[in-house]
């Protein structure tokens, strides 16, 4: 374990952030967005977490992360139905077809 | 002073009359026939003439210090110290006047029922002359100023009115307005009187209007002045300028010539018996005003003589037969006011009277006259009428006698009576009575000169209106008859130093201004009788010689007295055209130069304003247009503008969105190290 260090961690937290961004600024389906989402949230619970342990704060950091866990839970739920409801207007759920909010 | 409710019945009855006929008249005569409007107009003027001699009578009764039947109707103008009632008083100078006035107006209406009676404006005539009848008694019976001057205004109106009756001659519409417009400057005169009258009095705490009140407070004008004249002077003047306009004396008296445009009955009753007799009137009335101005009385006497004279000379030369009869009652209204000059008012009021009589007989026997001679009035083409008129010749020739002074008829007492008043007054002179005295001869003459023309020698009308001579019908012969007996008896009322019950009679209006202390110039008085009497008879002779007998010939006469003084006389001394070229032109230049004035100054000024408030509404519409809208415009512009740019950022494409989000944030952070680094 002793050859893991701080930069480890920050550097996953980078890639998977940039992975995230990546994946929501190019997917055009809003479930892909919404998947992009979580990545970029858990990049952030990884950071989170990480400079938790390495910095010996307390459990600040790991509290945090549940948050942003159970946040990203509830995203998800609302961004489903949303994702849902889009549907069953539009019958796609292409977000650059979905450029008006009414028919 | 007694009241009688009964006296306001005696004007109000023919203005009952008047409303009727003028509200409903035409289809009153349509449906019910002109009887029906004849009725009506002599039936109310004879219960008015019924009521004025119960009048009349009922003041016999009195004593004659109290001789006075009023009453008031309503106040009418109640303003600070000025207090004025309609009322109307009965006393024994307005007793004579009802009576003339409703008698002899009476005789021209039934008269007038014969000949009006093919004019179709029948009913209107009638309405007319009844409004006539009921100003002329307002003008007699009122009882202060102001009602008499609503008489005074309302004859001269139905004057008009009936000068222009038949208006579809624009001569006639002229004589009218004519008429109206030289009263207007008498009545001018009359108005300013009054008002410096009740001022003057007012000032000395005593301001009123009615007569009576007048003649007890008339007194402290005594020796008062006004702008250096004595106010009495001033007022009587101005009375007497309203007195020259109404009853036509120099210099106002053009009027009434041309005022016998109108029908003949309304030249008897307005411009001979009773309208023109209006100023006579008011002077008779205001005596005691007049008494306390000698200046004025000279002033009256003057004018009056010398328009006796002036109208007698154009007697001599007209050729119209109611104009000869027009200029005579010029000449007899002259005579009148010669008596108010020198004081006799008495006798100027009786020569009112018997003049009513005999001027109306003559006017009205001209009237049948015309009728007969189908409307023909030219006197050199009558002559010879007297088998053809039987009733009208006589009593025209009666009545020529009358105003001839031929004794024992009416002028002749009348008319001697102011002669001997102008001799002894101590108003008067000498002179003044010869020229009395010569006027007497030239109204004999020219009056004789009109009888032989018209009812003597050989007859001049043509073939076709020979044919149609007629005798009028009783409604006309009537009156005249009735006229005749007037001009023959009315004299009876005044005998020299034995019989005066007119005198008497009027002694508590007028009072004994001239001492009457005469009998012992008894035989003076007879002999300038016999004299005056003779120059009427040389006049008449003289006439009975050229018109007559022909030797001379009248266009002998004529050519030997000169062709220019008879040219003068035949266009009436060129006296309207005198005032023609003095006045008229010149009231005209000066209408005409306002008229210039009004429509290039005044309009021009309005139309000026209008035009500035337009070229400013215009720039202020630009302004509105270009720089309010343009403004308003311009900002909408901007934002649309703007709008249209902007509206491209928003694609609609989420992604777009976040390209735009990171560059920002990444944008944020370089600057953000940049900033650090460089600190």
């Amino acid at each position: 374990m002793g050859d893991l260090s701080l930069g480890h961690f920050v550097v996953l937290g980078g890639i998977l952030f940039a992975l995230g961004l990546f994946c929501v600024l190019t997917r055009r389906n809003a479930i892909g967005i919404l998947m992009g989402i979580e990545l970029v949230l858990n990049s952030a619970n990884i950071n989170y977490v990480a400079f938790a342990r390495y910095n010996q704060t307390g459990y600040d950091g790991q509290v945090f992360a549940i948050f942003v866990i159970m946040l990203a839970a509830a995203e998800a739920a609302i961004g489903l139905a949303i994702v849902l409801g889009i549907y069953q207007s539009f019958e796609t759920i292409d977000v650059a077809a979905t450029d008006r909010l009414r028919q | 002073m007694t009241v009688a409710p009964y006296v306001a019945l005696i004007p109000l009855l023919p203005l009952a009359g008047a409303t009727v006929l003028g509200l409903a008249g035409l289809p009153l005569q349509r449906r019910l026939g002109k009887a029906a409007v004849s009725w009506l107009a002599c039936g109310t003027v004879a219960a008015s003439f019924v009521l004025a001699v119960a009048a009349f009578l009922q003041l016999t009764t009195l004593d004659p210090e109290h001789r006075l039947l009023l009453v008031r109707l309503f106040p009418w103008i109640h303003v600070g110290t000025l207090g004025v009632d309609v009322a109307f008083a009965v006393d024994p100078l307005s007793a004579v006047m009802i009576l003339v006035v409703t008698g002899i107006g009476g005789l021209i209406h039934l008269y007038s029922v014969g000949y009006m009676h093919e004019d179709p404006a029948y009913w209107r005539f009638f309405a007319y002359l009844n409004l006539f009848t009921f100003a002329m008694l307002t003008l007699v019976l009122g009882d202060n100023l102001l009602v008499m001057f609503v008489g005074w205004e309302g004859v001269g109106l139905c004057s008009w009115a009936l000068i222009c009756f038949w208006h579809q001659e624009l001569a006639n519409t002229r004589a009218g307005n004519k008429a109206f417009i030289v009263n207007r400057i008498g009545d001018f005169g009359f108005v300013l009187g009054v008002f410096l009258l009740f001022w003057s009095l007012d000032a000395r705490g005593h301001g009123t209007l009615v007569f009576r009140e007048l003649a007890t407070h008339a007194r402290l004008l005594a020796g008062e002045t006004q702008w250096g004249v004595p106010v009495a002077t001033l007022v009587t003047l101005l009375f007497f300028v309203g007195a020259t306009g109404k009853s036509a004396q120099i210099p106002l008296y053009v009027w009434l010539p041309d005022a016998m445009a109108g029908p003949t009955p309304v030249s008897a009753l307005i411009h001979a018996a009773t309208m023109v007799t209006a100023g006579v009137y008011m002077i008779a009335r205001l005596n005691f005003l007049f008494a306390m101005a000698p200046a004025t009385l000279a002033v009256v006497a003057v004018i009056g003589a010398s328009t006796a004279v002036l109208a007698a000379t154009i007697a001599l030369a007209q050729n119209d037969i109611k104009r000869v009869l027009a200029y005579s009652t010029v000449s007899q209204l002259g005579y009148m006011f010669l008596a108010m000059g020198v004081g006799a008012y008495a006798a100027g009021v009786f020569h009112l009277m018997t003049h009513a009589f005999f001027k109306a007989c003559l006017f009205l026997g001209s009237g049948s006259v015309i009728h007969a001679m189908s409307g023909e009035q030219d006197m050199r083409k009558m002559g010879g009428l007297r088998e053809k008129l039987p009733a009208t010749s006589t009593t025209f020739i009666v009545a020529t006698l009358a105003i001839a002074g031929i004794p024992p008829l009416a002028g002749f007492f009348s008319k001697d009576e102011i002669l001997w008043q102008v001799y002894s007054s101590p108003y008067g002179s000498p002179t003044l009575w010869a020229v009395g005295v010569t006027v007497a001869g030239l109204s004999a003459f020219y009056m004789f000169r009109q009888v032989f023309m018209v009812f003597f020698g050989p007859c001049h009308a043509d073939h076709e209106t020979a044919h149609h001579l007629h005798e009028s019908p009783a409604t006309m012969t009537v009156p005249l008859w009735i006229l005749m007996g007037g001009s023959v008896l009315a004299g009876l009322l005044w005998i020299p130093h034995v019989f005066l019950p007119f005198e008497a009679w009027l002694e508590p209006v007028v009072g004994v201004h001239v001492a009457v202390a005469h009998h012992a110039e008894l035989a003076v008085e007879l002999s300038l009788t016999l004299f005056s009497v003779l120059v009427a008879l040389a006049g008449i002779g003289l006439a009975y010689t050229i018109y007559y007998r022909r030797r001379p010939d009248p266009a002998v006469f004529g050519r030997v007295l000169g062709g220019v003084p008879h040219r003068i006389l035949l266009n009436k001394y060129y006296v309207d055209e005198l005032y023609e070229l003095l006045f008229v032109r010149g009231v005209l230049l000066v209408c005409r130069m306002a008229a210039w004035f009004d429509l290039r100054v005044i309009d021009g000024l309005v139309n000026l304003s209008a035009a500035i408030v337009r070229g400013w509404a215009w720039a202020s519409g630009l302004f509105d247009g270009y720089v309010v809208d343009g403004a308003v415009n311009a900002l909408a512009d901007v934002a649309q503008f703007v709008g249209r740019r902007v509206r491209n950022l928003q694609s609609g494409a989420i992604n777009a969105y976040l390209y735009v989000v990171l560059i920002g944030v990444l944008g944020g952070v370089l600057l953000y190290w940049s900033l650090v680094s460089a600190s």
